[in-house]
């Protein structure tokens, strides 16, 4: 059975050969990767903590097996910011007291890149609630969540306004 | 999680006869089945990849008007393609009212289809469960069944098939098209799941090696677009499977109900089409007289499988309000928590 795959993975690509078909995509990126910025909360697609973005599209990585995802394009928390400047939606979250402990914290903000990405939400917060609603966050920072969501849709609508202008 | 082979088959014959070997399964996005196998309840031998083979992954309008959906499109995508839900608003809002973001972002249409019941004791594997293991018993019996059948139901099972997607695709004819060693072959949706009776295991009439390449929806489903609804009453507003749900599609003219589709989800082991009350429906005036009557004519042969009493009459007021949504038109845009009660956009019943 040969196991090989690459991966890019925040841009930089990544040949990995797998010693055991089972390993998630998750189990990749922080076993075998060292990324452990992606969480394991539940590892049964119920908590959202190990949110991850695949060609674009946030997905739970702890219920993708690994092969299957030969030839993507990964996003992982460590990949959003440029240097240290946070992503808009990091900064937004720090800004409206989105996190309290900070383990649901990395999928929360990978969800909401990949809300944002979707355009389904405008700035409705129940829309946006609706569209959170696979992370879960037991400090219960969901007020928090919703405001840092929507301020940092609207910086990145108007980042683009100016880039187009 | 138990050891297995994994392949990654190039084409769909050299998956089906790669998943014909006995302890093989077919891979898609594995939303269910890696769960499934990290409990331990599903233990294959060989995992089939087909997540990624060639051309499945297309919606294609036919020439006869109806739609085919390749069986890797993935949940998500369907939902949002523009043209598809204005069309065929009621899947689309059952889509979104499934799962979360990220599951509905991997999910694909042929295995939505094909997951199985979130029966606690199924998941338990120190609970008794004839459907998982043949024989045991049933603990669902007697225990906490809230979620359980009450339609179809046997004394050896009382689950339910948990999927959105298929209630309004039942409701709409939907077609199943499924490729074998000896070629292609399709069969209604409403054919493909099995009531329990004496072999709860067998959750589908596909046998081995059976792949599910697309759905198709026949023309005559599009005649709805303009009246149809998926409503669907849950523990929680969001990421929960229902406790019962209803889509329903209407045709009026003049003030006359000239076609009606009906189904139920949660409420058995297969999505259940209402024949009965679409046919009280035809011709009836739309209104709550004949909505009320619909909804005593689907739920007539319901019977309580343990505590679950209450679900008989709060599926027959989710058939009232679906037809009263329906016959109200398709919003203009779905509501920001699809095929919800509570939606503000449902709005209170006048």
């Amino acid at each position: 059975m040969n196991l090989s795959l690459r991966l890019t993975v925040n841009g930089a690509q990544r040949d990995v050969v797998l010693d055991d078909p089972r390993v998630t995509l998750l189990d990749l990126l922080r076993e075998r990767l060292q990324l452990t910025g992606t969480k394991k909360g539940c590892d049964r697609g119920q908590c959202g903590a190990c949110t991850v973005l695949v060609d674009g599209k946030r997905i739970n990585s702890c219920l993708a097996l690994a092969m299957s995802y030969d030839g993507a394009d990964i996003l992982t928390i460590e990949g959003v910011a440029q240097g240290e400047r946070l992503h808009p939606v990091q900064a937004a979250f720090i800004a409206h007291d989105g996190l309290q402990c900070g383990f649901c914290t990395p999928g929360q903000i990978m969800s909401a890149i990949g809300l944002i990405a979707e355009g389904q939400a405008g700035d409705d917060p129940e829309r946006i609630r609706e569209g959170m609603s696979g992370n879960l966050c037991r400090c219960g920072a969901y007020a928090g969540i919703t405001e840092a969501v929507l301020d940092a849709q609207k910086i990145l609508a108007d980042t683009k306004t100016e880039r187009a202008a | 999680m138990n050891r297995f082979d994994y392949v990654r088959p190039a084409n769909v014959a050299d998956a089906v006869l790669a998943a014909s070997e006995p302890g093989a399964v077919y891979l898609a996005a594995g939303s269910n089945l890696l769960d499934l196998m990290k409990g331990g309840i599903a233990r294959p031998s060989r995992l089939v990849d087909v997540s990624r083979l060639p051309g499945l992954d297309r919606i294609e309008h036919l020439a006869d008007g109806s739609l085919r959906i390749g069986a890797m499109v993935r949940n998500a995508d369907l939902a949002h393609d523009a043209d598809f839900a204005r069309t065929y608003p009621a899947i689309a809002e059952a889509l979104l009212s499934g799962a979360s973001a990220q599951l509905r972002n991997a999910a694909t249409v042929g295995g939505n289809l094909l997951q199985r019941t979130r029966c606690g004791y199924f998941y338990d594997t120190a609970s008794a469960c004839n459907k998982r293991a043949p024989g045991a018993g049933c603990d669902a019996r007697g225990g906490d069944n809230r979620l359980h059948a009450i339609l179809g139901w046997s004394e050896g099972c009382i689950a339910t098939q948990p999927s959105d997607f298929c209630v309004p695709l039942v409701a709409l004819d939907a077609v199943v098209e499924i490729e074998d060693k000896a070629g292609r072959r399709e069969i209604a949706l409403e054919a493909l799941h099995c009531l329990p009776g004496d072999t709860p295991e067998r959750d589908t009439v596909l046998e081995p090696g059976d792949l599910i390449v697309a759905v198709r929806l026949p023309a005559p489903a599009r005649a709805f677009a303009a009246r149809s609804r998926y409503l669907k009453v849950r523990e929680r507003t969001s990421y929960a499977f229902a406790v019962v749900s209803a889509a329903a599609g209407l045709v009026i003219d003049g003030g006359t109900i000239r076609q009606a589709r009906l189904a139920l989800g949660g409420v058995a082991a297969k999505p259940w089409r209402a024949r009965a009350a679409e046919e009280t429906l035809t011709g009836a005036v739309a209104g709550p007289d004949a909505f009320r009557l619909a909804a005593k004519a689907a739920l007539s042969g319901a019977k309580a499988s343990g505590d679950n009493h209450f679900k008989i009459e709060l599926a027959e007021r989710t058939v009232v309000r679906a037809l009263t949504l329906a016959a109200r038109g398709t919003p203009e845009r779905l509501p920001a928590l699809p095929a919800s009660p509570f939606a503000a956009a449902a709005g209170a019943l006048s």
